[in-house]
């Protein structure tokens, strides 16, 4: 076995002193920012991103993941304690979470969510553990067209898993290609879109887009709801735990279920949010006491944070192997490996072993140690959420501020990023989704240069996207998936038709 | 929130702007950026040079597809009943957000003449107070304690350089 060697090799990359104390900081901090309002795993990761320009970037990418799957553990906290979510996957977790405190058991509620997300994250990264190698070998093969194809797939699979609100993810993911197209054209040299302004001459920065559109955005529409948390107080000592623990096993069938729906929609753009609602509404159809679901089962919290989870962990999958992330704080991962000079895609399996198995070593240590974390500090992060709003609204926006500086050094960061902080306020209140547009953004350079380059190949032909079997079938998927709405609704009108 | 001012007038709960006339007018600028993207790249050539596409072919059907997304939107808005009676924001929700906002509007103006630590330490404070109905004394304080501690993670741990302002170069910090 190849994977097992090479993740022995890994494990010791990860397990230097210094890249333990970053991931524990790297966890603590996370869970902090998926407590926090205005705070997520996107965003933090953002904010935090310059910090790690210093640090070699193993040890960056280890802190920054390890962020994310604090934020990811720190989601469930709000959730079941404050009726509130903190990141917008563990909305489902409310349903069942929320009542489970209000009747006492809060302790129980939580046990079950960490270890649920703890199960779903390591169903992921076994997953990628051995899948990745596969799918990067595969990916070798690839040329240009065969990446224009992807990344068609991915941008189509957004608008057709949007329901209902088709037009409004076009519009959001071609604001993020316009953006992205701002400024110095490398191939031609010529300025686009610039209108003469040279400070638009770098383009937009993504990380500026995500700090304002999900920290400052976040915290305008918090804000409406008033100023005050209301939540349940916790106590989880090791009893509940382990009775917690005594019960979990009853549902491992949800657990299975939700690790499989969760590691799909992580690796297709579909993200960890859509994986938490699909699961819950999976378990709570063929679960025994389904119709209970709503009133505080365990069972209820299992499924929706098993799968967000584990989306959340197998949205790293195609950022490492195909380098097209699959949510947006996989995008900011992936700016991440810009920035410190390594270019994401399948040759990283190659060139850079050491970064690659490193990091999917301490996808198993972070979670471990994310576990141990939240199991262990639970009166502490909801004690944060009992700081008066009025105290942490202005301290969040600082933090923004500082952020967005960081980035370039620059002034100009800091207004852009409160005038995305107030479209991204317009945008979620109007349902416009966010993700299509930061991942826009990220890969609109990137989609541009692999479609030039095969329209140059091609000298101008789209059949070039249908050449050979394999870009043939990915551009064929693409197509399917973007018109699967129509699709699917015209399948069961014939069926209707028939039955009738 | 009965003792909350901001919450409590009598007409918070009325709208201040419908659903309907928000999405119509986002759908609008969206329509005029795609206006803006699709001129723009014929100005520079949204064709097909000798050596290859122009620097406008790709944003073109990028702006193209902005008019035609946005124009959908604007066509199903125009047409929706329902939402022209729902409410986008309440004045007692506006009210809040402009409560936060147009604080934040002053502070990221005072970064470039005060610098980050000082405009800091006048927001939080000045934000605890109005909005929190906090003691000064303890806004203050807690102003300061967060302005420090950024100080010195920024600074003097990490060594990142953040804009500063004349009170910094008085101490002689910078």
């Amino acid at each position: 076995m190849e994977e097992i060697s090479a993740l022995m090799h890994g494990f010791s990359v990860a397990l230097s002193p210094f890249n333990l104390m970053l991931m524990l900081i790297g966890v603590v901090l996370g869970v902090i920012i998926g407590v926090l309002p205005g705070l997520g795993g996107a965003n933090g990761v953002a904010i935090l991103l310059p910090l790690t320009f210093a640090m070699p970037p193993t040890s960056g990418i280890i802190m920054l993941s390890c962020i994310y799957w604090g934020a990811l553990f720190g989601g469930a906290i709000t959730s079941i304690l404050f009726n509130i979510p903190g990141e917008p996957w563990s909305v489902a977790t409310t349903f069942d979470g929320y009542p489970l405190a209000q009747k006492g058991r809060a302790g129980a509620a939580l046990t079950a969510a960490f270890t649920s997300s703890f199960i779903g994250a390591l169903v992921a990264v076994v997953m990628i553990t051995f899948l990745s190698p596969l799918i990067a070998r595969f990916a070798l093969q690839f040329g240009t067209p065969e990446f224009f194809s992807v990344y068609l797939l991915t941008f189509c699979a957004f608008v057709g898993m949007s329901k209902g609100k088709a037009m409004k993810t076009v519009a959001a993911m071609m604001i993020g290609f316009a953006l992205a197209a701002v400024g110095l054209d490398t191939v031609t040299g010529q300025l686009r879109l610039t209108f003469g302004f040279t400070e638009l001459l770098q383009g937009f920065d993504f990380l500026i887009a995500v700090i304002g559109l999900f920290g400052i955005g976040e915290i305008l529409q918090t804000l409406e709801e008033g100023l005050a948390f209301k939540g349940v107080s916790a106590k989880l000592n090791m009893s509940v735990v382990m009775e917690t623990w005594r019960e979990l096993p009853r549902y491992w069938m949800t657990s299975i279920r939700s690790s499989l729906v969760g590691c799909f929609m992580g690796i297709v753009p579909g993200g960890a949010t859509p994986a938490s609602f699909m699961s819950y509404g999976i378990a709570k159809r063929f679960s025994n006491n389904g119709e209970a679901f709503g009133s505080g089962q365990i069972e209820g919290v299992v499924a929706p944070e098993t799968a967000a989870h584990a989306a959340g962990t197998s949205a790293l999958l195609p950022m490492l192997t195909l380098g097209v992330p699959g949510s947006p704080t996989a995008a900011v991962l992936l700016g991440g490996l810009l920035i410190w000079g390594l270019q994401p895609g399948p040759l990283l399996f190659v060139e850079q072993k050491d970064f690659v198995w490193g990091l999917i070593a301490s996808m198993y240590l972070g979670n471990i140690a994310g576990l141990l974390v939240v199991l262990t500090m639970v009166p502490l992060f909801a004690a944060i959420l009992r700081i008066p709003f009025a105290i942490i609204a202005p301290v969040i926006l600082v933090i923004c501020a500082i952020g967005a500086y960081t980035v370039h050094n620059s002034m100009l960061d800091v207004y852009l990023m409160v005038f995305f902080g107030i479209m991204g306020y317009v945008f979620k209140k109007l349902d416009y989704p966010l993700a299509p547009l930061v991942l826009a953004l990220v890969l609109g350079d990137r989609a541009e240069a692999s479609f030039r380059q095969a329209m140059l190949v091609s000298q101008g032909e789209l059949g070039v996207f249908f050449s050979n079997g394999l870009v043939g079938s990915l551009t064929a998927l693409a197509l399917t998936l973007l018109f699967w709405p129509m699709l699917a609704a015209a399948w069961a009108g014939m069926r209707a038709g028939t039955l009738r | 929130m009965q003792n909350d001012p901001i919450h409590s007038e009598d007409d918070a709960g009325r709208s201040a702007a419908s659903m309907r006339s928000v999405e119509l007018v986002v759908a609008g600028l969206i329509f005029a950026l795609g206006l803006l993207v699709v001129s723009d790249s014929w100005r520079l050539g949204a064709g097909w040079a000798e050596d290859g596409p122009q620097a406008g072919y790709f944003p073109f059907y990028i702006g193209l597809l902005l008019c035609i997304s946005s124009a959908v939107i604007f066509w199903r808005g125009l047409r929706d009943r329902h939402s022209a009676a729902q409410a986008f924001v309440t004045r007692g929700q506006f009210r809040m957000v402009l409560a936060l906002l147009i604080p934040t509007l002053f502070y990221v103006l005072g970064i470039y003449f005060l610098g980050i630590y000082v405009s800091s330490i006048l927001f939080v404070a000045l934000f605890m107070v109005f909005l929190g109905k906090y003691h000064w004394l303890r806004s203050t304080l807690v102003a300061l304690g967060v302005s420090v501690a950024f100080f010195l993670l920024f600074e003097v741990w990490f060594r990142v350089p953040l804009p500063k302002g004349p009170l910094e170069a008085a101490l002689g910090l910078n």
